[in-house]
């Protein structure tokens, strides 16, 4: 077959790979490897917006893990508590949730799923507006009513300003909105594992669920487990300012909600100290990615 | 051998059964607790929007409407009238934002996505080890020098700056290729053959085969452009430029009860879109989402 071409045509057909990629290539640059890579410049420096920033090597680290009391009696607990009810707890839930959606019909399936499915829409504003007009610290919160006729409380809670509260607040919330993408992924990975595995697994003798779990339906769905797990951890980080946004202040009451993307916004957008704030998000990157790998070691460090 | 069907052929325990058995009453016993748990906080939600101001300030709050009313739907409106930015301004600003932002991340999904599965290149690899790792990528960790992009750039207080940023999706770059993966080579190398450029093979070979995955691309692109407030905070001033959820997010810090039912509006009109949207592409994410393996 012959063909004539323009020379412009040529062109762009010669290159067409380059082409197709290179948009999205310049705003992944643009969004996030100029960040990412920023972030690790200016960690190393002393950046108010003012001046230029002036380099000083680690002390930006040195500080943050051997002066910063915030962080170290705050912050990173808060973190380390969060990731692991959030980051841990939701992913099991999540898997836990989809095996048994699994275990049904089609229909009472896809009802639940959307169900569960339906509080992980609700983020950032929207979760905030929903849970605290129940959190409300006023008698006619809806937590306050219920315990104040139960005769538990005598007085309504200021849930949300309490530094006792607050966190578990904040994990309940999370842990409620987690089965998003991830959870998806482990049921569609779930419904389809080759059925004669299981039948195999029986012949071999599999004696029940549980065994039929860890022996068939995890190893069969893997990469979706990884996926999920890369999910669950940054769905866990993504909303960073649910305790700001549910106290309405940030800091949060006795640094109770306190996590490291608020540490950040705290010294970045509150005291403008950039190079220190900056610090702070290589930490919580590093975090995220020792995280994800965490998690998805969970279920799959039995083999290999 | 436990469990044998009329054939004597071996039953697995059961997944995805195709009638309903007794056995599966079991799941419904925690399924059911679980789904009411998930489902009573959007309820009440949902009764909170609809409630007229002295059924708000009724003690104890009720968990039901005795007159329903849309005041809290109009009052969203008009409270805004009071200030130079109508509600709806804010309203149209995340429709337009929306659109563009799903229409941006399906046609960088398909375009990459077939780029990065079927093309073969030096440093394709490479590529793809990047797109994985950013998925890992979380940009509230990198507010600030985000900003400082925006500022560079010129997209501060620019109605770009509520599109571009969310235009990078590597999470719907990632599911489209993993689609596109499973597709026959053969059937694009028979469409070269032909003569079809990269352009034609995608719109008429790609394009129609990966649906399934773009349902998963336009509700993930749909969920974070339409409730996006980071753009609205940190990198846009003129309020003509803001988004909807800004708006709701300005009301629901007030914190007083009768702001509460009109919040709750607010975050029912934000809510819903997602719901339905969700429900009508379902099927087409459950079954994109069985290549969503990392490997």
């Amino acid at each position: 077959m012959s063909r004539l071409h323009s020379a412009r045509g040529r062109f762009i057909d010669r290159h067409s790979s380059m082409l197709l990629i290179a948009p999205y290539g310049f705003l992944f640059s643009l969004f996030i490897i100029i960040p990412v890579g920023a972030a690790i410049v200016l960690s190393f420096t002393y950046f108010n917006t003012i001046e230029p920033p002036d380099f000083i090597g680690l002390s930006n680290y040195i500080n943050l893990f051997t002066n910063d009391s915030v962080f170290m009696q705050y912050v990173l607990p808060n973190t380390l508590l969060y990731a692991i009810f959030v980051g841990i707890g939701g992913y099991i839930l999540s898997f836990f949730m989809a095996w048994t959606l699994a275990q049904l019909t089609k229909i009472p399936r896809t009802i639940l799923t959307v169900i569960f499915y339906s509080p992980s829409m609700t983020g950032g504003v929207m979760l905030s507006t929903i849970w605290s007009v129940i959190f409300s610290g006023d008698k006619r919160g809806l937590l306050n009513t219920l315990l104040l006729k139960m005769d538990i409380i005598d007085d309504p809670v200021q849930w949300l300003q309490s530094g006792s509260f607050l966190m578990p607040i904040m994990i309940t919330v999370a842990l409620w909105s987690s089965m998003g993408v991830g959870f998806l992924a482990i049921l569609s990975g779930i419904l389809n594992v080759n059925q004669e595995y299981y039948e195999a697994g029986y012949i071999d003798g599999i004696k029940n669920r549980f065994q039929e779990i860890i022996y068939i339906t995890i190893p069969s769905i893997k990469p979706q487990m990884l996926f999920g797990a890369v999910m669950a951890v940054v769905n866990t980080f993504k909303d960073g300012g649910t305790g700001v946004l549910l106290s309405g202040s940030n800091p949060t009451p006795d640094y109770a909600g306190q996590l490291i993307a608020n540490h950040i916004d705290d010294y970045g957008f509150i005291r403008y100290e950039m190079g220190y704030a900056s610090a702070v998000s290589v930490v919580l990157l590093v975090f995220i990615y020792i995280m994800s790998r965490v998690v998805g070691g969970i279920f799959n460090s039995s083999d290999e | 051998m436990k469990k044998k069907n009329k054939q004597g052929n071996v039953l697995a325990f059961g997944v995805n059964p195709k009638r309903f058995r007794a056995n599966q009453l079991k799941f419904y016993v925690y399924l059911l607790p679980v789904a009411a748990v998930m489902l009573l906080p959007i309820i009440y939600n949902l009764i909170t929007a609809f409630k007229p101001l002295d059924e708000l300030f009724a003690y104890p709050p009720r968990f039901y409407v005795k007159h329903p009313t849309l005041d809290n739907f109009l009052r969203l409106f008009e409270i805004s009238s009071g200030t130079a930015i109508p509600a709806s301004r804010y309203l149209f600003n995340t429709v337009l934002t929306t659109i563009l932002t799903m229409l941006g991340n399906i046609w960088i999904a398909v375009s990459v996505g077939f780029v990065l599965s079927k093309k073969r290149f030096r440093g394709k690899n490479a590529l793809l080890q990047i797109n994985n790792a950013a998925l890992m990528f979380v940009s509230a960790a990198v507010t600030i020098p985000t900003y400082f992009v925006i500022v560079y750039t010129g997209l501060r207080d620019n109605f770009l700056a509520n599109i571009l940023p969310g235009l990078v999706a590597p999470t719907g770059v990632f599911l489209t290729k993993q689609f596109i993966d499973q597709l026959p080579d053969a059937l694009i190398e028979a469409a070269v053959i032909d003569g079809a450029s990269d352009y034609r093979i995608i719109r008429k070979i790609i394009f129609p085969l990966v649906r399934p995955a773009l349902s998963t691309v336009m509700i993930l692109s749909f969920q974070t452009s339409w409730a996006n407030v980071t753009a609205s905070n940190l990198y846009i001033d003129n309020e003509t430029y803001k988004t909807f959820a800004y708006y709701i997010s300005t009301l629901a810090t007030g914190g007083t009860v009768s702001t509460q039912g009109v919040a709750a509006a607010g975050s029912l009109i934000m809510f819903l879109p997602n719901l339905i949207i969700f429900i009508i592409l379902q099927s087409g994410v459950m079954n994109s989402m069985v290549h969503s393996g990392i490997k």
